[in-house]
């Protein structure tokens, strides 16, 4: 018996469910780390304090959502024996380095939404956040090149 | 024991005003007020109850267990949020936000959960179903029941409580302050109903859509958290709490807000699931055994 998708369909939607959880994840740890608990920067921080509570609240209900939302397209294809287990790893890394690319690149340094941090030099903080989304993301891709060669659980039964 | 000190000396004596309600004596409080929200609770389950019984000998499958379950915690969520038994909680302001968040989040996704109107419209009479069935075609149904109507209802009706002499004026005036709580609860049950059914709602949007509103109302929700914490010294407007009493609350109504946040995603994805099941899959599992639940039809 075959899985309903076929195996490079089925590889891209384990990592694009789990790319949602990760990410989802690396913006609870951005969001309660370092915009709540260390009080760093919140999400914009361009307009009045008002508006930067807002958009924190936004990104939190956003993140609070895409991780439940991601377990459920989890859920879903493992019901379908359309689940690729290391497809979906790797999609969970590189969708926690993308969003701390994005955060590192267009949010800080494109856009210029927010700084990681106020009155201090900010290269280093810099490095770190850029260097991290690196690591993150070269995790993900060598994942992904072994996930290549794998097939879905009920393909593989 | 001892009446906390509140910042309000209320003029209203009723215990179901959970802001002006501590200095009622404890053996005051403890009397009709507590028992007019048992009785109606006890009412509402025991009606729900017998109509599961109706549903079960009309209909080929008995009334799922889990939805009565839904119902009794939403019916004793309410009783508790109008009964004195919140006077635990200390502070006016503290007091007030947990009233708020068991009547407009926790017990509407509860009593919504538990389908009452599936349950109608399966246990009720030929005229019953015609009239329900009317009541879920009419327009101004279907506007009301939008998820950003019900958001905007729900979220903007709190905007406006707090960020408006509103708040002030229901500590000092009982039908202001019943019809606040009343609008928490059917905003509250309007906003889980739009989002996560199980009940019918015609022109329901998808669950994209759906968890876009859900997103928004989320964050306009921390976002007025947050702004009550950062402005306790002169929100809400009137100076009627201590700003230590307004920071607990706002507190309370981040992380509370935080979990009705994730049990209505879990509620919303959960339908999807449910339904993406038998739409997709059945073609792909012609050998394995037939769903067992079937989506309820909208």
């Amino acid at each position: 018996m075959t899985a309903d998708l076929a195996p490079t369909s089925a590889r891209r939607r384990s990592a694009g469910a789990a790319a949602l959880v990760g990410a989802g994840v690396m913006a609870a740890v951005d969001e309660i780390v370092f915009h709540q608990v260390l009080a760093w920067h919140h999400f914009y921080d361009r307009g009045t304090p008002d508006v930067a509570l807002l958009s924190d609240g936004l990104l939190h209900a956003a993140e609070l959502v895409a991780l439940v939302a991601g377990f459920f397209l989890l859920a879903d294809l493992r019901r379908r024996g359309a689940l690729v287990v290391p497809a979906a790893w790797s999609g969970f890394f590189l969708g926690a380095g993308g969003f701390q690319l994005v955060d590192a690149l267009v949010d800080h340094k494109l856009l210029r939404v927010h700084q990681i941090r106020y009155g201090v030099d900010l290269l280093p903080y810099d490095l770190a956040w850029t260097a991290s989304a690196v690591l993150l993301l070269g995790i993900g891709a060598v994942l992904w090149r072994r996930a290549r060669r794998a097939v879905p659980a009920r393909a593989a039964a | 024991m001892a009446v906390p000190s509140g910042v309000v000396s209320s003029v209203v004596a009723s215990p179901v005003l959970a802001h002006g309600g501590d200095h009622v004596a404890p053996a005051q409080a403890w009397g009709a007020q507590t028992i007019v929200p048992v009785v109606l609770a006890v009412a509402l389950v025991a009606a729900y109850v017998a109509a599961t019984a109706r549903y079960g000998r009309r209909m080929p499958r008995p009334w799922r267990a889990g939805r009565t379950l839904a119902w009794t915690t939403g019916c004793a969520l309410v009783a508790v949020a109008l009964s004195p038994a919140l006077a635990v909680v200390p502070g006016d302001a503290t007091r007030h936000m947990v009233q708020h968040l068991l009547l407009g989040m926790l017990a509407p996704l509860a009593l919504v959960l538990a389908a009452p109107v599936t349950l109608l419209l399966g246990a009720g009479s030929p005229g019953v179903r015609r009239v329900v069935g009317r009541v879920l075609r009419a327009r101004p149904v279907h506007v009301l029941s939008h998820p950003v109507t019900a958001a905007a209802l729900h979220v903007g009706g709190l905007a406006v409580l707090y960020l408006t002499p509103l708040y002030a004026l229901t500590t000092r005036s009982a039908p202001a302050h019943v019809l606040v709580h009343a609008h928490f609860l059917l905003a509250g049950y309007l906003f889980a109903w739009a989002l996560a059914g199980p009940d019918p709602a015609p022109r329901r949007p998808g669950t994209a859509t759906r968890l876009v509103v859900l997103v928004a109302a989320g964050g306009a929700h921390a976002a007025l958290a947050k702004l009550l914490y950062a402005h306790a010294d002169r929100l809400p407007p009137g100076g009627v709490h201590a700003a230590a009493d307004v920071e607990a609350a706002a507190q309370w109504m981040y992380y509370v807000g935080d979990v009705a946040e994730v049990l209505l995603a879990v509620a919303v994805l959960a339908a999807w699931y449910r339904a993406h099941d038998t739409r997709d899959v059945a073609g792909a599992r012609l050998t394995a055994a037939p769903p067992t639940a079937a989506p309820v039809a909208t």
